[in-house]
Parts: C-alpha cells; sequence; structure tokens
C-alpha cells in the first residue's frame, strides 16, 4: 500500500475527534454535550445538518442514555458513536459494563476531565481510569494527531470479530481537546477504506442455525438476558478471552493503518521514546507525554540516560511489551494523573508495580500523582522526577514510593 | 385509527411470539397482557424490555419465550434503547441494508421502570418523537425486587416499603398520572388498557404501533404475588379496576381523549360505577383499611377516585 495524499488542517482536538468520526461511515450516533467534549457534539451536529453525513444523529437527554442508545443501534447491526468526559462518563457507568458484556462494539472518544466536587472543567484522568476493569479498550492519545488516527482504528479494533468489544480513545482536556493543532487527514475515500463496513459475526440461534449477530426479524435472537450462577462467569470469562486476544488486533490495525497514513505510534500499545540504552525511564499516559519527550532531550543533551514509556493502549495491559522495555533500566517513575484514594498509589502505578513483579530485573518502581484538576505539569517538575530517580539509582533504594507534585501540602 | 378487524379465530391462529415456558408466576397479570399485546403485532418487530420481572421470567440463560427479536440492556433506559432501534432502523433502512419495508419497536417497562427510575428516558424518546410503542404494564410495585412501593402504586396500599403500620396505614401518596403525563408531551397516541377487556387492549396495541411517532400504553396487570389475591381472580379484579373508576379505560388521540366503550357506559350511567370498596377488598394489599381505625382511609381513595374520574369525564367532553 502506499501512503495517500493527506491535508493538513489546523484543529483543535475535539474538532479532529469529530472530524475522524465524520470520515468513519458511522450509521448512528447518540450524545449529549459535556465541556470539554462539547465541541464534538456540536461539529457531528453541523455535518448532520449540513447533509455531509449519512448518519442518524440522536440527541439524547443524558449520557445514560447516549451510550444506551449507541449500545441499542449496534444490536441492530449500525456502527455507532458517542463521545463524553467526566460526569457523563460517570453516568454512563453502569450501561459501559452492559455494553462490553453484549458485546456492543460501541467507539467513545473521552475527553479526559476531573470528577467533582469541587467541580472543575480541567484535564485529569480520573474519569476513564475509574472504568478500567469496564472491559472497554482503552487508547490514550497524546496529541490530536493521534487521537484523529486512534478513533478511526478504533473502529476496525472493536468490531473484530476476535474482539467485539467497545473502545474508548482517550484525550486530554483543553490542552488537547481546544487546542488548535496541525492535523494531517486522510482523503474520506482513504478512511472508508480502511474501515469498510461492519462485518457481523455469526453466532448460534435457539434452532441450532447460525445467524447474524444482531436483531432481526428473520432471525430472532434474545439479547440481554438473565444469566446467573450458571452462566454468567463463561459471559465474563469470554470477554477475559477477547481482551488477551486484543495487543495483536490493536497491533495489526496500527500497522495496516501506518501504511496508509505513515504514521505510528510505537508498537500501537506503547510508544518508547530513548528507551533504548535509558537507565531511568518515566511512565505516563496522555498529552504530557509531549512534554516530558523534551525533558528527556533536554536531559540527554547532557548525559542523562532518561527515556519514556508512554502506554498507548492501558487496557489491555501491555504486559510484555512493559517488561521488556524496562529490562535494563535502573529505575521507574510513574506518573499518574488520577489517584487511588487510600491505596498508595495512583491506577498506572500500580498496575506498573504489579507487571515487573514478573520482571526479571524488577527495577524500583515510585509514584508521581500529578495534575489533578487541570494543574499544569512544566518541565522542571519532569526534570525534578528524574532527579529523583538518579537519586534512587545512586542510593540504591527507594525513600518514598508515593509523591505528590506541584501542590500545596 | 386502526382499520383492522379481527375474530377470536384470527387470534387463536396467530403464533404466540412470548411462547410458553416462561417463568411467571400462575396468574401473572403481566404475562397475560404480553401475550394479547404481541397478538395486535402486524409484521417485522424488535421488541425490548427493561429490567423487571417480564425480562426475568422470559429469558434465564440459555433460554427464551421470544420468538422475535429482543433485547435487554438495563432497568431505567427502555425508552432509549428503544430510541436506538429506531434510529438504527432509519439509517439502515435509508443505507438499503435492511430487507424489511418497516419493522414495528415495543418497549416494555413496569411501573418501577415507567413512572420512577426510567421516566427520563420516556420523556426524553418522547419529546424526540421516535417512532415506537411504549407499554407499561403496571402492577403497582417493584413486585421483581419483593413488592416495594412505586410511584405508581396507589394510596393506602400495603407494600413492604409502605407497610400497614400502627400509625402509617399503607402508601401516604397517591399514584402519579403518568397516562396524563404523555398525553402532556403532545404525542400522537396515548391509551390505557386492562387485560380484562381484551379486544379492547389488543385494538389499542394495534393503534399505537400503526402510529406515526410515540405511542404509549398504559396497561393495569394485577399481581397476585404483591396484591394479595388467588391466581385466579387476575381477570376478576382487573375489571373491577375499570367498574369503580380506579382505573378508567381511556384514548388520547393528538391529545383528544375519548373514553372506551367499558368507561363510557360508566359515564352514560354514572349508577353503574362500583364503589371502590368492592375493588379494595379483593385484594390482601388493602386488608389493614378494613378496619375501624383506617377505615377512614378508603373514603379518602374513593375521594380521589371519584375527583379523577369527574376530571376525565370534563376532558372527555
Amino acid at each position: 500500500m502506499t501512503i495517500s495524499k493527506q491535508e493538513m488542517l489546523a484543529m483543535s482536538g475535539d474538532e479532529a475527534v469529530a472530524y475522524a468520526a465524520k470520515q468513519s461511515d458511522v450509521d448512528v450516533v447518540a450524545a449529549y454535550p459535556i465541556t470539554p467534549q462539547t465541541i464534538i457534539v456540536e461539529r457531528f451536529s453541523e455535518y448532520v445538518h449540513d447533509g455531509e453525513v449519512d448518519t442518524e444523529f440522536v440527541c439524547v437527554e443524558s449520557e445514560h442514555s447516549a451510550l444506551t442508545a449507541c449500545l441499542a443501534a449496534s444490536a441492530v447491526g449500525a456502527r455507532t458513536f458517542t463521545a463524553s468526559a467526566s460526569a457523563g462518563l460517570a453516568l454512563m457507568h453502569e450501561i459501559l459494563y452492559v455494553t462490553s458484556g453484549c458485546r456492543a462494539p460501541v467507539v467513545m472518544a473521552i475527553t479526559n476531565r476531573a470528577l467533582s466536587a469541587p467541580i472543575n472543567i480541567h484535564c485529569d484522568h480520573a474519569d476513564s481510569m475509574v472504568e478500567r476493569d469496564a472491559s472497554w479498550i482503552q487508547i490514550y492519545a497524546e496529541n490530536s494527531q493521534e487521537a484523529y488516527d486512534s478513533l478511526i482504528q478504533a473502529f476496525r479494533i472493536a468490531e473484530h470479530p476476535d474482539i467485539l468489544l467497545p473502545t474508548m480513545v482517550m484525550l486530554d482536556a483543553f490542552v488537547l481537546s481546544h487546542t488548535l493543532e496541525n492535523v494531517r487527514v486522510l482523503s474520506d475515500e482513504a478512511v472508508r477504506k480502511f474501515v469498510g463496513r461492519r462485518k457481523l459475526p455469526l453466532v448460534q440461534n435457539h434452532e441450532g442455525d447460525l445467524v447474524p449477530f444482531k436483531l432481526d426479524p428473520e432471525a430472532p435472537l434474545t439479547m440481554g438476558p438473565l444469566a446467573l450462577y450458571d452462566y454468567y462467569f463463561e459471559h465474563k470469562r469470554q470477554q477475559e478471552e477477547a481482551m488477551y486476544k486484543a495487543p495483536k488486533i490493536i497491533k495489526q490495525m496500527h500497522e495496516e493503518y501506518a501504511e496508509i497514513s505513515g504514521r505510528r505510534y510505537g508498537n500501537g500499545l506503547v510508544d518508547l521514546y530513548q528507551m533504548e540504552d535509558a537507565e531511568i525511564a518515566t511512565i505516563c499516559v496522555g498529552s504530557t507525554a509531549g512534554t516530558t519527550k523534551t525533558v528527556v532531550d533536554q536531559l540527554r543533551a547532557n548525559g542523562t540516560k532518561a527515556g519514556l514509556l508512554r502506554l498507548r493502549t492501558y487496557r489491555p495491559s501491555p504486559k510484555q511489551d512493559i517488561i521488556e522495555a524496562l529490562e535494563d533500566v535502573k529505575a521507574v517513575a510513574v506518573m499518574d494523573r488520577s489517584h487511588s484514594f487510600g491505596a498508595h498509589g495512583g491506577p498506572i502505578f500500580h498496575e506498573m508495580r504489579h507487571i515487573l513483579y514478573d520482571s526479571a530485573t524488577h527495577p524500583p518502581v515510585v509514584n508521581y500523582i500529578y495534575g489533578l484538576g487541570g494543574r499544569d505539569m512544566p518541565q522542571h517538575h519532569i526534570h525534578q522526577i528524574y532527579k529523583d530517580l538518579q537519586e534512587v539509582v545512586r542510593k540504591k533504594r527507594v525513600k518514598k514510593a508515593v509523591h505528590f507534585i506541584g501542590v500545596r501540602e | 385509527m386502526s382499520e383492522w378487524k379481527f375474530t377470536v379465530k384470527d387470534l387463536a391462529e396467530k403464533p404466540d411470539l412470548l411462547m410458553p415456558g416462561h417463568r411467571a408466576c400462575a396468574g401473572c397479570g403481566p404475562a397475560i397482557a404480553y401475550r394479547q399485546i404481541l397478538k395486535a403485532a402486524r409484521g417485522p418487530i424488535i421488541a425490548t424490555n427493561a429490567t423487571g420481572c417480564m425480562e426475568v421470567v422470559s429469558t434465564i440463560y440459555p433460554y427464551t419465550s421470544w420468538r422475535i427479536p429482543w433485547i435487554h440492556t438495563a432497568f431505567e433506559n427502555v425508552a432509549a434503547n428503544a430510541s436506538g432501534i429506531e434510529a438504527a432502523l432509519k439509517v439502515l433502512r435509508k443505507k438499503g441494508r435492511l430487507k424489511q419495508d418497516h419493522t414495528d419497536v415495543i418497549a416494555f417497562a413496569g411501573d418501577g421502570g415507567t413512572y420512577d427510575i426510567g421516566i427520563q428516558a420516556l420523556s426524553g424518546a418522547a419529546e424526540r418523537g421516535h417512532d415506537f410503542l411504549y407499554v407499561l404494564y403496571d402492577n403497582e410495585a417493584y413486585m421483581n425486587t419483593g413488592i416495594q412501593r412505586s410511584g405508581g402504586t396507589p394510596h393506602g396500599a400495603w407494600t413492604t416499603t409502605s407497610p400497614a403500620g400502627r400509625v402509617i396505614p399503607g402508601k401516604p401518596e397517591y399514584k402519579k398520572p403518568i397516562a396524563e403525563i404523555m398525553v402532556a408531551h403532545d404525542i400522537p397516541y396515548v391509551a390505557t388498557a386492562s387485560p380484562a377487556y381484551w379486544r379492547d387492549l389488543i385494538t389499542k396495541t394495534r393503534n399505537g404501533l400503526e402510529v406515526k411517532g410515540p405511542a404509549f400504553l398504559h396497561v393495569l396487570a394485577p399481581c397476585p404475588r404483591g396484591w394479595r389475591h388467588e391466581t385466579n381472580k387476575t381477570i376478576e379484579i382487573a375489571r373491577l379496576a375499570v367498574e369503580t373508576c380506579v382505573f378508567p379505560l381511556w384514548e388520547a388521540v393528538d391529545g383528544e381523549y375519548t373514553l372506551s366503550v367499558p368507561s363510557k357506559a360508566i359515564a352514560l350511567k354514572p349508577e353503574r360505577q362500583k364503589p371502590v370498596k368492592d375493588y379494595l377488598k379483593t385484594q390482601g394489599r388493602f386488608r389493614h383499611l378494613f378496619t375501624p381505625e383506617f377505615e377512614h382511609v378508603i373514603n379518602k381513595i374513593q375521594e380521589s377516585i371519584d375527583k379523577r374520574w369527574k376530571a376525565l369525564l370534563k376532558r372527555t367532553t
């Protein structure tokens, strides 16, 4: 395949997401406005009202109904998309589990925003981190370009017959959602060709016949039934099976997409920056990786062997990639933009330390909670983290595992 | 309204879309109502159900009683399910990806899923004008969780969360006028119906399916377990509810109210209205009211029934 011709547009992250949804031949969008996701819904409404898309847009009365309507439309065989943030995602919580449990490949964009109270519209990752166990695939974008690219890939991943799990693509509130960036967009034709039409797997109905997995009067299926201790567990086990298969499919879609776009984000699961000979490394998700790369460059210029591991997918957790990338690292700092209160650290920290327990070298791991409620993460704080790591390496011990950085104590 | 004419034979020959073998209790009003309602199906149909008794009894995995495509997602969102299904059908048809020229969408929910937790999704779907029929099977309490009061439980009724106490005799509040609330949404079709008047119920279901836009059908469906009555009294009690004007039968087409035959007969000859006592005494949930201490509650119930009936008569004349 050859890289297709691309146009460069000045777009905010929200606009880039709406543009990707517009190009992805979505059948039904059901959405509800919430800052800082609103622009996605607004732009998409414009596409609908200007006749630029063949999409049925359901402007619902709540996020709960937004996801429900997407799930139900998906059950009829439609490709569906929605977007939310913060309180909106929290309101969807119940239906997130129902969506994955019904194996409905809904795609959703999340502009990561802090959870109330106090009410706050700015970026942190509490809203999506709390949904890590909902059996949704989670992809975190570093910039608006990646948000655009990832959303298009998300449809292929979610709808893949081996996966059939809903997928969310995260972008940081305001830092990405409202900031203009040059975004290269593929042609409508190239995206259409890439996403194709949703293919429905065949499943066995009650008569024992193989029928398309959808609500169809010609081949009736019962979806969302009651399943108790005799069958519930098997349903959940199958979801885990799909998650096991997901890394391979995510990488494959990422690679196929790279062939037409020329853009790669690591291997699609982890994005490694200066990790080859790194002695100290940080781990993060989202836009903070951009700032961190600048800091790594500065440190490298001074001879410090610093590196960054950016998690692109948090679900499924790319365990093996993390272990391999950190094999020769002497100390690791995990930056969490959310906190698990009373749990001695943030959610990414917990998971990274858990994964590194299986590493032959298992390096010491420390945690930095930063940027809650949109507090800026300036370069000097990241420098401080690398400096602390050097200290850990030199003294060969972790004095304090969990730090809050950039906060009044 | 519908020109469809049917005979008992027609109905008998029509296959049941909710098949036997489900696990509803003996004498279950909702199960009887569902069976009748589904006799009105006119072609391809997709059903969706809120969490509740009828969802539970009809679908215990790996079994199903549904002969039509059916989906349940949660308790409070059945109208949003219907919205999504209808939107998908619309767009897929437009794109030439459906075989059927038309597919009816029918949403079922109990009183908890409608009066209380589901009213937001219902109101939203009605406002957006989706083409679907919403059937409220009202057994006047959360029966699936074990008889707790809902916004649809009548005044004075015993439930496990409105017990017949020494001080407070059952539910202090009155039933929310849900069907009138739906008329106020300016939707094209709203009706009340009862499994005791099956021809009326089936005709109204058909009207609701045929009308373009949202239709709302409120069906009173006695629950022997929750109402505390014998399982062979379901239909008798459903009929008494109409005869006492506890549950008058009417239709509102484009906001224009018309009384249905059984209630019209009472309107024409008011002496036909039976006292509410006749209805209350058939059910254990009102037993505590038949004591000298709480008998006044029965008078209050009668007053409220008369008041609502008079208001309805005003709207229909």
